[in-house]
């Protein structure tokens, strides 16, 4: 299996590897997947409070390259966004932008999830509603 | 000088041996006959080497050149055998024992075997991946014509009972088929000693050429029939025609001889190497070693490193070393390897796999160099996973509830 060479290079220099402090008011944290599946992903979020902007994102993951690659790349996209626009990343954004094919898709659909479970833990705990998400197609 | 790409993938196949490309390539462009046209020395001389081939294959397992069958490989060999005593047998009975571990070209044999109404009994493995030989008995019938069981296994290496299964399949009048793709030419392998009725193995994984095997078909003590699964001229005794890959042949039979003569001065060399590969990586915290350490084979090791996960782990270095996840043949879906399901492994250390494959081509400095990068890479994928994390603080990942996709 050919990589891209984003994917590539997002597996051998990761952005934002680490780890925030999930109990900080300010920290939204989304963990996702599941080990049987070979892919988890751990995204964090430090949201500004007074702006609502991105001003940090972490991200640990257990999978694939490709796996690696969307969720690294989900922080960088994160950084300097506000909640609200971050929520509209969509996971054929990432697709595109790291050439995954077909049978990769679902790393990007999985950070996507990622993105949205740390956006609605940020909400949950600073008493906002939190946002519901149309389940995705199976791709 | 280290020649990069390092291959250790040698369970998937071997590179030839120069010395058998040496002697196949006469039979190319100058003694191109067809080894079945009986009036001119094209033919003789092809028939010549074709016996000479057949019997150089036959000394390696103990068998008499009458009992060997050149087939395509084996997986050809496989479906021959299997199907082949399934059709011959028809009036005996129609069950068959197999086991959950078996390679896909057995299990997928068995499969359509069921589907034209036949009887297969898959036994699971314990957790070192060797066959219970109580459950193997008890599974026995009246109509049992056939037990399949691996010599060695091609994702974790387990060497399994085979004489111990063979009395077995004597005592109740079973015929005793063994994919032995994986022992041949690597361990001593012999029919008689054995007690084996049918084998399959194939050229490639012994330093021979691909495209080239043999079924060995024991004509004594009891005498074996299989029913032919390529009609054409009567080639190979009536059980496979087909015109003779000869120059194949030829390698075939110089690899098997060359296996049968420096076998065990290579096992010597290679399982060393294979310990040493082993040792090291084993020294990284939550390394598993896959399958039974003792009855295995000595250029085979499959480990597990928790909490990192194999492909990505491979990316880390396979520009530079070849090494395999799972099976060759599994790799192309999403499933983690059905035999380390098997073992009962959960998905996440199935996931976190990797196998090796030593050769007589390896080199100590290719294996310091594996050490060295597996290593570093099995590192850096740690400080990038959460579940890494989640064990290192003690939280107990069975009591997390999953959010699956």
């Amino acid at each position: 299996m050919a990589y891209s060479e984003k994917v590539i290079d997002h597996y051998s220099n990761p952005k934002n590897v680490g780890t925030l402090d999930k109990a900080s008011k300010n920290v939204g944290t989304g963990l996702v997947g599941a080990p049987e599946c070979g892919d988890v992903m751990r995204l964090q979020i430090e949201v500004d409070d007074a702006t609502g902007i991105i001003k940090d994102a972490k991200f640990k993951t257990f999978g694939c390259g490709s796996a690696i690659a969307s969720s690294s790349l989900a922080t960088e996209w994160l950084k300097g966004k506000s909640i609200d626009v971050a929520a509209t990343i969509d996971n054929m954004d990432i697709v595109e932008e790291l050439n995954l094919p077909p049978v990769k898709i679902h790393c990007s659909v999985l950070a996507e999830d990622a993105i949205k479970a740390a956006i609605n833990d940020y909400r949950k705990k600073n008493g906002l509603e939190e946002l519901v998400f149309e389940e995705k197609g199976v791709h | 000088m280290l020649k990069l790409p390092v291959y250790l993938d040698n369970n998937a196949t071997t590179p030839m041996d120069p010395r058998v490309l040496e002697t196949m390539i006469p039979y190319f462009t100058e003694h191109f006959g067809n080894a079945a046209s009986r009036n001119h020395p094209f033919g003789w001389e092809a028939e010549e080497a074709v016996d000479y081939a057949r019997e150089q294959v036959a000394k390696l397992i103990g068998a008499d050149p009458k009992e060997i069958i050149f087939t395509s490989g084996a997986t050809e060999g496989d479906n021959l055998g299997i199907k082949g005593v399934y059709e011959m047998y028809a009036q005996k009975g129609n069950h068959i024992i197999t086991a959950n571990t078996e390679h896909k070209a057995v299990l997928d044999t068995c499969k359509h075997i069921e589907k034209s109404g036949g009887e297969v009994t898959y036994l699971s493995v314990q957790e070192d991946g060797l066959i219970d030989l109580k459950d193997l008995e008890a599974a026995i019938k009246p109509t049992t014509i056939l037990i399949a069981i691996m010599y060695a296994n091609n994702e974790i290496g387990v060497i399994q009972p085979v004489k111990e299964i063979a009395a077995i399949a004597k005592k109740h009048g079973v015929l005793f088929f063994t994919d032995a793709t994986q022992a041949v030419g690597k361990i001593p392998v012999d029919v008689i000693k054995d007690g084996i009725d049918l084998m399959t193995f194939t050229g490639h994984k012994m330093y021979g050429p691909k495209g080239i095997g043999a079924l060995y078909v024991r004509r004594k003590n009891p005498r074996v029939k299989v029913t032919a699964q390529m009609d054409g001229g009567g080639h190979e005794r009536g059980m496979r025609s087909g015109t003779l890959n000869v120059p194949g042949i030829v390698g075939f039979g110089k690899a098997c001889e060359l296996c049968r003569l420096e076998m065990d001065q290579d096992t010597v060399r290679i399982s060393k190497l294979r310990d040493k590969l082993e040792t090291a990586l084993l020294k990284l915290d939550e390394a598993y070693v896959n399958g039974n350490r003792e009855h295995r084979l000595p250029h085979v090791s499959n480990i597990s490193f928790k909490y990192v996960e194999g492909e990505g782990l491979l990316m880390g270095f396979n520009k530079n070393i070849a090494l395999s996840s799972g099976s060759a043949c599994t790799s192309a879906s999403l499933e983690p390897s059905y035999v380390l399901k098997a073992l009962g492994l959960g998905d996440d250390l199935a996931h976190s796999s990797l196998r090796f494959g030593l050769s007589r081509f390896t080199t100590e400095e290719q294996i310091d160099y594996t050490i060295e990068q597996i290593s570093t890479t099995v590192l850096k994928l740690r400080e990038m996973s959460p579940l890494w994390e989640m064990f290192k603080e003690g939280i107990d990942m069975n009591s997390i509830e999953w959010a699956h996709h």
